[in-house]
């Protein structure tokens, strides 16, 4: 089998759209945050926290979509905790962002060690099921790809939309946008900085989470320690690669899962000639060039990472 | 109406006070999770007193694990003072012990003198290349060394992997993915008889000593401390910013590399994955609850320790999970920047003019 049978192939962009899946959820969050002016590098961390909430939720028997709710509850907690520090308090995102991953993975571990002192292998759960929506899934390739991923999936890219319809038609994104481009003029139109921001920053966490929640709710049905590996920080790359824009994040997340699944397949295909290892390190490597390259280009928010404090100019 | 001021100044008092008081009331924070586990929480923090200053062993055991986080906090703080954002202490610590047993594990025998300070020297010159690339690709390419240290960090463990899977791995190791030791001359010499802690510590005690002095009263800590504080305006007064940036981030990478090559040279003998339980990451906070202060870093990473060894020491008496050290580590960076804010600004009520009542 050659790469281009691996990319006409359903399975592999069935497996694309599942491993973008997580990283649309965190782009989405992480990009909300930041058109307000505010980085959130506590995306990790409440990855993890919307994870173990979202699955331990369902252990003690919430149903799939109460541990969905209870995981954004989760991350909209921690979102508060950075959004309180940087937002009227006015401190360094970078520091708080990393206390906030720090606080949030350690909360997640210590509560579910004390909640599962002794097991050897983690419990399951029954995750999520693959949509089965009539004639569509039975379509030649669109079927498999498309139709016959879960729930989820189908939410983080109605997210996408919603995300995008509320930034660029509502008169709130108007406002959201100008909050993190020139927060002056949205306070001399008698709006609330502080409350705007503070907003964006939950509701952003709270997606943040539910790409936590996607991993052990869908992708696998357990929780596992460290199982996030990274997927925060890369959605942090996608974004500067997006340019802050929706429809570029899922494009970018998207590439991302596809260029995942490629590696996996890979692997299998010339494992013998490389050592396993360069496939594995192959997506971190691409989102550092893709961030290189997208930095110049990058359309920032003019005020990210800069406080803005009421009654000082 | 509640209003936010800016102090003055911060007195001596509030910049010593507030990290040690952060670092108190984190540590009382713990009483939560400590009840929500069930456990008895004096006995606790009983447990967790004896676990350091409980014989001459426990109290070893704290300098031991003291002396990584002595480095990656130097690392951290160096950095930080000139707005470098190195997250990527982790990485540059692997890097560190790699080289370590590249140097030291057989491929070069010599005696102690001249094998140690070679060990040292690749050591901290691969932990220096790990912070020069993303120092690179930031002001080169306007790319965010926040993102490309973290990414960095995962990509470096994989290769850690890589090596202890192909050359770096021990032919005599059992099938097992660890480095051949390092040879017993290239091994930095133990401190005190049948106990853990070794001369890494001194090291890290002069590092810091050093840094303390170049940053407060050399020409290179002047502009590093300049770079921070106004970028744009120590461009104008004529620092090369970029070059300043490029000296601090190859220190701050070399204290890194040390890092490892302390654990590994210093305490492990050879090398494998699970080498460093995060203290690259760990780090920052020394780094954060010592104000940024060389000297204070020697400080925070003792106390550190001790909540690390002392919180181990009491979830095995107590089985209670030991990421509670991990919790009270995050909390006690939260409470540092909280406190941080204190130091700075004053919440001064100010009261509403009469007729403009809310």
């Amino acid at each position: 089998m050659d790469i281009l049978q691996i990319l006409l192939s359903e399975s592999f962009w069935a497996a694309s759209l599942r491993i973008a899946t997580p990283l649309i959820f965190g782009v989405l969050g992480a990009l909300l945050c930041e058109k307000t002016g505010v980085l959130n590098l506590g995306i990790e961390g409440i990855f993890a926290a919307g994870a173990m909430a979202g699955w331990m939720a369902v252990w003690l028997g919430a149903g799939l979509w109460g541990g969905v709710l209870v995981a954004a509850l989760a991350g909209a907690f921690f979102g508060l905790i950075h959004a309180i520090l940087t937002v009227p308090l006015g401190l360094s995102q970078h520091v708080s962002g990393l206390g906030v991953t720090m606080f949030a993975t350690s909360v997640s571990y210590f509560t579910y060690r004390t909640a599962l002192p002794n097991v050897s292998s983690p419990p399951r759960i029954e995750p999520f099921q693959p949509l089965d929506v009539p004639l569509l899934s039975d379509l030649p390739f669109l079927g498999p790809v498309l139709f016959q991923q879960t729930a989820l999936t189908w939410l983080a890219i109605l997210m996408v939309g919603l995300v995008w319809y509320v930034l660029n038609r509502t008169p709130l994104g108007v406002a959201l946008q100008a909050v993190g481009d020139n927060p002056d003029s949205v306070d001399a139109q008698g709006l609330s900085v502080y409350g705007l921001r503070i907003g964006a920053v939950v509701a952003g966490s709270a997606l943040m989470a539910l790409g936590g929640a996607f991993l052990t709710m869908s992708a696998f049905d357990a929780f596992f320690f460290g199982m996030v590996n990274g997927r925060g920080w890369v959605c942090i790359a996608l974004v500067i690669f997006a340019s802050w824009k929706p429809g570029k994040a899922l494009l970018g997340a998207l590439l991302f899962g596809a260029f995942d699944a490629l590696q996996v397949r890979l692997q299998t295909e010339v494992g013998a000639l490389l050592p396993g290892q360069v496939f594995l390190m192959a997506p971190y490597i691409l989102s550092i060039i893709a961030l290189v390259v997208a930095a110049r280009k990058a359309d920032y928010p003019r005020a990210l990472l800069t406080p803005w404090f009421k009654g000082q100019r | 109406m509640i209003r936010i001021e800016p102090r003055q100044s911060s007195s001596r008092l509030m910049t010593l006070g507030i990290p040690v008081l952060s670092a108190f009331v984190a540590l009382a924070l713990a009483a939560l999770p400590l009840a929500f586990a069930g456990a008895n929480v004096t006995t606790a923090y009983q447990e967790m007193f004896k676990g350091v200053f409980g014989s001459t062993f426990a109290f070893t055991e704290m300098l031991t694990r003291a002396t990584p986080l002595i480095f990656t906090g130097l690392a951290a703080a160096l950095a930080f003072r000139a707005k470098l954002w190195n997250i990527g202490a982790e990485g540059q610590l692997y890097l560190g012990a790699m080289a370590a047993v590249a140097i030291g594990a057989g491929a070069i025998d010599a005696p102690s003198f001249v094998l140690i300070p070679l060990i040292v020297l690749f050591g901290c010159a691969a932990g220096a290349v790990g912070m020069a690339v993303p120092t690179v690709l930031k002001s080169r390419f306007g790319a965010d060394e926040v993102v490309t240290t973290l990414l960095l960090n995962f990509v470096i463990l994989i290769f850690l992997q890589m090596m202890l899977e192909g050359p770096l791995k021990d032919p005599m190791g059992l099938g097992w993915p660890q480095s051949p030791p390092i040879l017993d001359q290239g091994m930095l010499p133990p401190l005190m008889d049948r106990m853990r802690v070794h001369s890494g510590l001194i090291i890290a005690l002069v590092c810091a000593g050093v840094a303390q002095f170049m940053l407060a009263r050399s020409v290179w800590g002047f502009k590093l401390r300049a770079v921070g504080e106004n970028a744009a305006a120590a461009k104008h007064a004529g620092i090369r910013v970029n070059r300043s940036l490029m000296s601090v981030a190859i220190v701050s990478g070399a204290l890194a590399g040390m890092a490892g090559v302390s654990e590994v040279a210093g305490l492990k003998g050879y090398l494998t994955a699970d080498l460093s339980p995060g203290f690259g990451y760990t780090g920052i906070v020394v780094a954060m609850l010592a104000g940024l202060s060389p000297v204070g870093v020697v400080m925070s990473a003792v106390f550190i320790a001790s909540v690390f060894v002392g919180a181990d020491s009491m979830s095995r008496a107590m089985g209670v999970s030991s990421y509670l050290a991990d919790l009270v580590v995050s909390m006690s960076l939260l409470c540092v920047l909280i406190g941080g804010f204190f130091a700075r600004y004053r919440i001064a009520l100010v009261k509403t003019p009469k007729g403009e009542q809310a």
